[in-house]
């Protein structure tokens, strides 16, 4: 009876996407109604072929097929979106590569760019959000996912909306808001998939088995409210038509810019921190074998951190027509901030106490551990940036762009390669990782990587802030702005090489993964089909 | 702590988690965002501000859909250098029609905020088609595409009556007369006294891209022209208490 509503419904989301492609009033929706259709399509032919069969399920072992189906779209999307940088970072080198008047705009940086932060954040860093969190969510409650296939709709849903808005924002579909560019029915989309999401994570923990709820489960938790909070606010908008993707945004100017900012600041604060900090409470007391530093703060530091991060927004609008009050706010919180911060770094650090001698002999390891500097390193730099003295200066200019990768190339991509390590031996039942010598290559170039990005930003930002800001002594500017753009030439080609070398430990990360599965025996023991009691 | 150890309540129980995280992430953005819907100094009283023409709105649209926010800010800040080359520095007042805001946080090129009236319309139409023409340094894409993309009227009218949903004071007039205006603004020999008497006669009519028909070059260019130019800096006094 089930499958036959789930194949009717499919069966109109088909019909009714073509309909709706058949009379859009623009390009990136047709293209989309046509994705819809061609999904709907495919599971309405999937979902029959399974009538009338029987679906036993397992309820004794843990939903690890979901989590290996994560680790290969983590994968897969962070190796697109580091080369959609790669391409966008030597854009802005050699200007010609955007292909402008060839390709009616498709390859041209102001719509990379969406693409680029979209895959990166919501593709690479979702994925590896959502596995992550529905592989601790069973460990430490010692209970299967909560509500059947729903994690499966979780992450082919969330795979949809990454085909939907990557296809939307190269032929010019965005709500024009940083890190917020899908348009409103994708909006939708998310909000759907979302809640799914919340459901299946909280259905867990209440059907655990275990008395308490583990710390990187608060994280998680936190993390899947937040964002959800934040989505809804930033994007409330009126679709033109519901034949197009044009809407408008119910806030403007000022107002539209605080929540923007509001929601972009915590965007890095939820969905790269905290979801993150996750990660790092299971995964490195596991790698290392030693228990949490200190239970009592991490009490400290969350409560902390999710109070204070959410006030941080306003340091993006510095000397802005936002009123001097929100700012000063932005400011003041923003320093305050540094110190959960840190509690996180030295929680995950001090972890280590006992079993430092590990850095020397497992990669994986050192690889927790950069992560761990880096995220230290920045939420340092970050409230240094925050300061009004400091983002008159750094404010507009490359500066910023390199703080941004410091933190998500080392510590959201560091973090998610050591757990992708971890993760692949065990959820394929591999004695180990394929070859050790190659995550030592992979640790090797993304960390040199890393410096040569952020030290190349360093230089271009606060030289480009300088000579914008230099007048002789007569009073006049020194520069034009181009004067500007010509000078940070040499240090755009040295940020697209380091994040190159970036790309290439991911690619050699892939090859170790796949050489994981396919060339290493078979552990002993079963793992995978280890009972959930 | 003994204080501490009463957080075993929170964590043996799901619900409890999740209403305590909920409310402590709500208060943040509780305070630093209502309040800007209701403190009468935040948008400044300022002479001169009016929505955008049809034509004006759908070259935004452009601007928004090609991600010229990416790299292009239009927020000047009070700082001397930025007054001394962008002009007058921004006030809230000169977004308050703008869903969304585009002030941007990147200048990889300069700021746009009062680039309206600096250049000729020509000057506009050469630089988008090939910037490296006009500047050798600039390493902004090309967009000779827009000149020859045709733009058509047929749904400004439900864009500006959404605008108009959100708070933009867009008349039925204005609204009934969305596709006239839209051609009349780009048709500098044509009856423009509609169009003039709806928006002001500071209004920019002209055929921007020189060539017969709308093109997106032209919405565009005439959306770039209006830029920082509606208010009277003449009857402006800033508020110390803002």
């Amino acid at each position: 009876m089930w499958d036959y509503a789930k194949l009717i419904v499919l069966a109109a989301v088909a019909l009714l996407a073509a309909i709706a492609a058949n009379y859009a009033h623009d390009l990136p929706y047709m293209v989309n109604a046509i994705e819809v259709a061609i999904a709907a399509a495919i599971t309405f032919i999937y979902v029959l072929r399974l009538v009338g069969e029987d679906k036993t399920s397992t309820p004794n072992e843990y939903q690890d097929g979901v989590i290996r189906a994560g680790v290969i779209a983590t994968s897969f999307w962070g190796i697109v979106g580091f080369l959609v940088g790669v391409v966008i970072a030597f854009q802005l080198a050699f200007p010609s590569l955007n292909l402008g008047n060839v390709t009616e705009g498709i390859l041209n940086f102001g719509r990379l760019r969406p693409l680029h932060t979209s895959a990166v954040i919501f593709a690479f860093g979702g994925n590896a959000l959502i596995m992550s969190a529905f592989y601790v969510v069973q460990r430490t409650s010692a209970a299967r996912l909560w509500g059947g296939n729903l994690g499966w709709f979780v992450f082919w849903g969330w795979q949809l909306m990454i085909v939907l808005a990557a296809s939307s924002y190269i032929l010019g579909g965005t709500e024009g808001k940083e890190y917020a560019e899908t348009v409103w029915y994708i909006d939708l989309w998310i909000t759907v998939v979302w809640v799914a999401f919340l459901a299946v994570f909280v259905g867990t923990l209440v059907k655990r088995r275990e008395p308490h709820i583990y710390v990187a489960n608060w994280f998680y938790l936190s993390m899947i409210l937040t964002v959800a909070m934040l989505h809804l606010v930033n994007n409330a908008a009126i679709p033109v038509s519901i034949l197009g993707s044009l809407s408008v945004p119910v806030y403007s100017g000022v107002q539209d810019a605080m929540v923007q900012w509001w929601y972009g600041h915590n965007a890095v604060g939820f969905f790269l921190t905290a979801g993150f900090l996750g990660m790092m409470y299971y995964f490195v007391p596991k790698q290392v074998e030693r228990p949490v530093y200190s239970y009592k703060l991490s009490i400290i530091h969350f409560w902390a951190l999710i109070f204070l991060y959410i006030w941080a927004g306003p340091h993006h609008l510095h000397y802005t027509a936002l009123p001097d009050w929100a700012s000063t706010l932005g400011m003041v919180f923003s320093v305050m901030l540094w110190m959960p911060s840190w509690g996180g770094m030295i929680n995950g650090l001090m972890t280590l106490s006992g079993a430092w001698d590990k850095l020397r002999t497992d990669p994986v390891v050192r690889m927790m551990v950069i992560a761990i500097g880096f995220y230290g390193m920045s939420t340092f730099e970050g409230p240094v940036m925050s300061i009004k003295a400091v983002n008159s200066l750094s404010h507009y200019t490359d500066w910023t762009i390199g703080h941004v990768h410091s933190g998500a190339l080392g510590w959201n991509g560091m973090i998610t390669f050591s757990v992708l390590y971890f993760l692949t031996p065990r959820l394929w039942n591999r004695e180990g990782l394929y070859s050790l010598k190659l995550v030592s290559w992979h640790f090797w170039l993304a960390t040199i990587g890393i410096v040569l990005y952020a030290a190349s930003m360093w230089v271009s930002g606060i030289m480009e802030g300088l000579m914008w800001r230099e007048v002789d002594a007569n009073g006049f500017l020194v520069n034009a702005f181009a004067d500007t753009v010509a000078a940070k030439f040499p240090m755009y080609v040295v940020r697209g090489l380091g994040g190159a070398m970036y790309l290439t430990g991911g690619l050699i990360m892939v090859y170790n993964l796949w050489m994981t599965v396919n060339a290493q025996p078979a552990k002993a023991s079963a793992y995978a089909a280890v009972p959930a009691e | 702590m003994a204080f501490l150890d009463k957080h075993k309540i929170i964590e043996k129980n799901a619900s409890i988690l999740l209403v305590l995280s909920l409310l402590v992430v709500l208060i943040g953005g509780l305070v630093q965002i209502v309040p800007l819907f209701y403190l009468q100094n935040t948008i400044e009283n300022v002479q001169g501000m009016r929505p955008y023409t049809p034509l004006e709105l759908a070259g935004r649209n452009i601007y928004i859909r090609e991600g010229c926010y990416v790299c292009h800010s239009q927020m000047i800040r009070p700082m001397r250098d930025e007054v001394e080359r962008y002009g007058h520095y921004s006030l809230a007042a000169e977004s308050m029609y703008d869903h969304p805001f585009q002030w941007g946080s990147k200048r990889t090129g300069p700021d746009l905020a009062r680039v309206g009236g600096k250049y000729s319309n020509a000057w506009h139409v050469d630089h988008l088609s090939n910037p490296e023409a006009i500047v050798p340094e600039s390493v902004m894409p090309k967009y000779a595409y827009l000149a020859t993309t045709e733009l058509s009227p047929e749904y400004i009218g439900d864009v500006m009556a959404t605008h108009r949903m959100v708070g933009v004071p867009y008349t039925n007039d204005e609204i009934a007369n969305a596709k006239a205006d839209f051609v009349a603004q780009d048709t500098p020999d044509g009856d423009t006294t509609g169009l003039l008497g709806r928006y002001g006669p500071k209004v920019t009519v002209a055929d921007f891209d020189g060539k017969p028909g709308v093109s997106e070059m032209d919405a565009l260019v005439a959306y770039l022209q209006m830029l920082g130019t509606l208010v009277d800096f003449s009857t402006f006094t800033p508020d110390a208490s803002r």
